[in-house]
């Protein structure tokens, strides 16, 4: 499974902690952190509000850990975890799970590769025994590698070749993105799908399913001595890898705005841009967030207000920033174009409004509504436990670090509408721009019957 | 601590299943008529309500399908004293979130807010519950948007199958008709058509209220009483319906798009959810296909041939039967051959006992997991609407795992044999055809 770029910004953007609005939220989510012998991080958040659990793996691989020619060796080899140990045959992982009353699944990004069990608080050491099983006996047979290759195939159908606007997201990424690896996508190109082999899989698996590239998260009915003592008892006895490096890949300077067009047979027009931004390293992400829910959370954000309520010449429209990616990304824009709306309005309006926040900033009350729906979004998110440790699982893939989720709240409310102005004019700038626009076309093939009743 | 946490430091496995069973929810009806349902969990400062009105596309008439979606969808834009903006502005401002939602057989609004918001999250959720205004401007602009929307699902095939294949198996019922209603019927729905249709069916006594959070019962009772207590019911509204007629021969529709993928629907009339076999239904149908990695179908298409990304089959229990369907996509190429696999192991299971593995590991994970689908207020709130809207009882938290752990293996095969039909079915495929080249002496079952 591969978490579709455009959802996961989204899920991540506003989704980090803020205020403190009592006594629940003031000690927020208590991570209690470990580090095994074999450098694997251990990070426990005892929520015994229902006797659940949800155990995470993360390790730090994702697409931008891949070379040019095999995009999308990442989220294969996600697929291949599956697919059987010298102790658990093919499948069999994901039965158990089940039998045990759990549910089990993964995903993939630009930045890590993540497994997870949701499950009954004590059915823990089960958990934490398969998957410090497949973190080193994965068999990669040859035969299920060239079935699960179809499997992704269609998977990449399914997302992306047969979704118009999916598409056209995946086009402007490879233009914003020249030399870096962002600019592949996740699950990964047919041809690079079609070269790769077990061989390039089998590097890949012992270059970066090493404990000390891996952090557990667990968030639950449990104790963090408990937890701690088994990580030990199963995790411990594997052995260190070589730290895995990439080459710092730094995409040169952007000179001017670049435009993707794609025409292909879709019912409306579709506009997708993004800026370059700093990511968790810069001190700016905080005034970015802000400017973020600003101009599009919500049907009151000027985005929405603009271009759908006034208007009226959006479908849908917003924008969405995240800090938690390895390497600084895009802060992006999108619209649907109403039908009987011209695409060059939309992106005109949208314009303006990115114009108009840079010469004007946010109003008092702007900025007010922002920081409380942060609150709001972090008390929210403390209602599941899945969310909680796929936030902290983010925060350490990515190298922010869990402690950076703590002083998040400190930080956004200091921010000022001064410095919401500022960011919007140092990062909101036409020549970092990366422009893609979907023209619809007449179908070859109308979505009429050519057939049907009983024959 | 609360109880089930203390339960928990004792015995763990004893404390999972009491988990579900210790949820006991108060209910209370309101002097107007109004369900409601209150679960106290203090764990959080947040209220989580939901709200369901017997107010859903089944009552559309034909000629103006789609009034309940968009009835729906105006609640939050405009009432008689707040405006659309101010709406938006009251309830994001406070970092709230406030949703509502047309469905076949009800209309929901869910509203999440801090403890220290829960008044002013009813005042708003009851003011566009009880007074929307649809003002004729914003009639027009969400009449538009909604047939944007329905110009854009014609780049979704799963959305353009599943709304072919209802045509096809509700013939003679509502559920026919797809909520959102169609490019023809869509701009005749008139501002007075949503006031009529308000009028009409949002009342107290079609109404259930679930709240669940950090709000004791005496303070849910209050702002209920102080906010809905003068929305005032009215009775004798007709709410049957004739029911669909069952195909008599297979169907097969075939809708040409130039995708790279055949998007497959398959399926019959199912059950509705107050079918006593519904629990022996659900054990079966996670061993066929609902089951992901541990179902029939997900083993064969996908992991022993990797046809398929995805496959799935499911009932949809409603007020009245729904569909029973088996979905998949694949490359257009292999669209016979998946096809056939579906229908062979339909078969299979109507005519061979399942394994005492199987019939132990679906039963096991069905009542295993009945916890994860209750662990967040959201979740709980919309569980309990259900609950009471098909009137499974109180106690329903208890008689859930224990109804699952009774199934066994001859009624596995006898509601099979029952409510599956891989004789006479409906089959639809939006695909490329001149690629899928579907062979109805493959695909089509022989009666």
């Amino acid at each position: 499974m591969v978490r579709r770029r455009f959802v996961a910004l989204i899920a991540l953007s506003a989704a980090l902690f803020a205020a403190d609005l009592s006594e629940a939220a003031e000690t927020g989510p208590r991570v209690q952190e470990t580090v095994l012998q074999n450098g694997l991080k251990v990070l426990v958040v005892e929520e015994p509000k229902a006797p659940v659990i949800t155990v995470q793996i993360w390790y730090k691989v994702g697409s931008r850990n891949e070379i040019m020619g095999r995009a999308g060796l990442s989220h294969m080899l996600e697929h291949m975890m599956f697919k059987g140990t010298k102790k658990y045959a093919k499948g069999e992982f994901s039965k158990i799970i089940k039998k045990n009353g759990g549910n089990d699944n993964a995903f993939t990004s630009q930045d890590y590769t993540a497994y997870f069990e949701n499950l009954a608080a004590d059915k823990l050491e089960l958990a934490l025994e398969m998957e410090s099983d497949r973190l080193q006996g994965l068999l990669l047979d040859d035969n299920e590698f060239q079935l699960e290759r179809e499997v992704v195939k269609e998977e990449r159908r399914l997302r992306t070749e047969d979704n118009p606007q999916a598409y056209l997201v995946e086009q402007m990424f490879a233009q914003a993105f020249m030399e870096h690896p962002y600019h592949w996508p996740i699950i990964g190109w047919f041809n690079d799908l079609n070269a790769m082999t077990r061989e390039d899989l089998k590097q890949h698996y012992e270059r970066y399913y090493v404990p000390n590239n891996a952090t557990l998260v667990i968030v639950g009915d449990v104790k963090n001595e408990a937890v701690v003592s088994l990580a030990k008892q199963y995790f411990e006895r594997l052995p260190k890898g070589a730290p895995p490096t990439s080459p710092e890949i730094i995409d040169p300077v952007q000179r001017g705005e670049r435009r993707v067009i794609v025409k292909r047979a879709a019912q409306l027009p579709f506009l997708y841009f993004g800026y370059k931004v700093p990511n968790f390293m810069s001190t700016d992400v905080h005034a970015l967030a802000v400017l973020e829910n600003v101009l599009s959370s919500g049907k009151s954000s000027r985005l929405y207000d603009t271009l759908v309520y006034r208007k009226k010449i959006a479908l849908a429209v917003g924008a969405s920033y995240s800090e938690l990616s390895a390497n600084p990304e895009l802060y992006t824009f999108y619209a649907i174009v109403k039908p009987g709306a011209k695409i060059e309005e939309v992106e005109q309006s949208l314009l303006a409004e990115i114009e108009r926040i840079k010469k004007e900033g946010p109003t008092d009350k702007e900025i007010q509504k922002a920081k409380n729906q942060v609150e709001a979004k972090h008390m929210f998110e403390q209602d599941s436990i899945f969310r909680q440790a796929m936030l902290l699982g983010t925060a350490e893939t990515v190298g922010a670090g869990w402690q950076y989720i703590a002083d998040y709240v400190k930080r956004l409310r200091e921010v000022t509408k001064e410095d919401v102005k500022r960011v919007a004019r140092r990062y909101f700038q036409e020549d970092t721009r990366t422009v893609g626009i979907l023209i619809p076309v007449p179908p070859t093939a109308e979505a009429t019957p050519v057939a049907g009743g009983t024959p | 601590m609360t109880r089930i946490a203390a339960a928990v430091v004792i015995v763990l496995v004893l404390a999972q299943a009491s988990f579900a069973a210790d949820i006991k929810p108060v209910r209370i009806v309101t002097p107007n008529n109004m369900i409601v349902l209150i679960v106290d969990q203090p764990s959080l400062p947040i209220v989580t309500v939901n709200v369901l009105v017997k107010a859903g596309a089944v009552h559309d008439p034909d000629a103006l399908a789609g009034l309940a979606y968009m009835t729906a969808g105006m609640l939050d834009e405009g009432t008689k004293t707040r405006s659309a903006a101010q709406i938006a502005q009251q309830i994001e401002f406070i970092g709230g979130e406030l949703a509502t939602q047309g469905a076949q057989d009800f209309s929901t609004v869910t509203l999440r807010v801090l403890k220290k918001d829960v008044d002013l999250g009813l005042t708003i959720l009851s003011d566009i519950l009880m007074n929307p205004i649809f003002a004729e401007k914003d009639v027009a602009r969400v009449r538009g948007e909604l047939m944007g929307q329905l110009q854009g699902e014609k780049d979704e095939p799963g959305v353009i199958a599943i709304k072919a294949f209802d045509e096809i198996v509700f013939q003679g019922n509502p559920y026919r008709r797809a909520a959102n209603g169609t490019e023809k019927t869509v701009p005749k729905i008139t501002r007075n058509d949503l006031v009529q249709f308000h009028h009409t069916y949002y009342r107290p006594n079609r109404t259930i209220v679930a709240i669940v959070g950090d709000i004791r019962e005496h303070e849910a009772l209050d702002v209920v009483r102080k906010h809905f207590g003068k929305w005032t019911k009215k009775d004798g509204v007709p709410s049957t319906f004739s029911p669909a007629v069952p195909l008599q021969q297979p169907k097969l529709k075939l809708i040409d798009k130039d995708l790279t993928q055949a998007n497959v629907i398959l399926g019959h009339l199912g059950i509705d959810r107050k079918n006593p076999d519904f629990y022996a239904v659900s054990v079966m149908n996670y061993i066929l296909g609902g089951g992901g990695f541990s179902s029939r179908l997900v083993n064969r298409i996908r992991d022993q041939k990797g046809l398929a990304y995805d496959v799935d089959s499911g009932f949809q229990a409603n007020v009245m039967p729904g569909p029973f369907t088996v979905q998949l996509q694949t490359r257009n190429a292999a669209a016979n051959q998946a096809i056939a696999s579906v229908v062979e192991e339909m078969k299979r299971i109507r005519t061979e006992p399942v394994s005492d593995q199987e019939l132990a590991d679906a039963k096991a994970y069905l009542i295993g997991s009945f916890p994860l689908r209750l662990d967040t207020t959201g979740k709980l709130a919309a569980l309990l609407t259900l609950v009471e809207l098909h009137g499974l009882g109180l106690s329903y938290f208890e008689d859930y795992p224990k109804a699952i752990r009774a199934v066994r293996k001859e009624d596995v095969l006898r509601v099979a044999e029952q409510y599956l039909h891989p004789d006479v079915y409906a089959l639809v495929v939006v695909a490329k055809q001149s690629e899928a080249k579907i062979n109805p002496e493959m695909v089509l079952g022989k009666p």
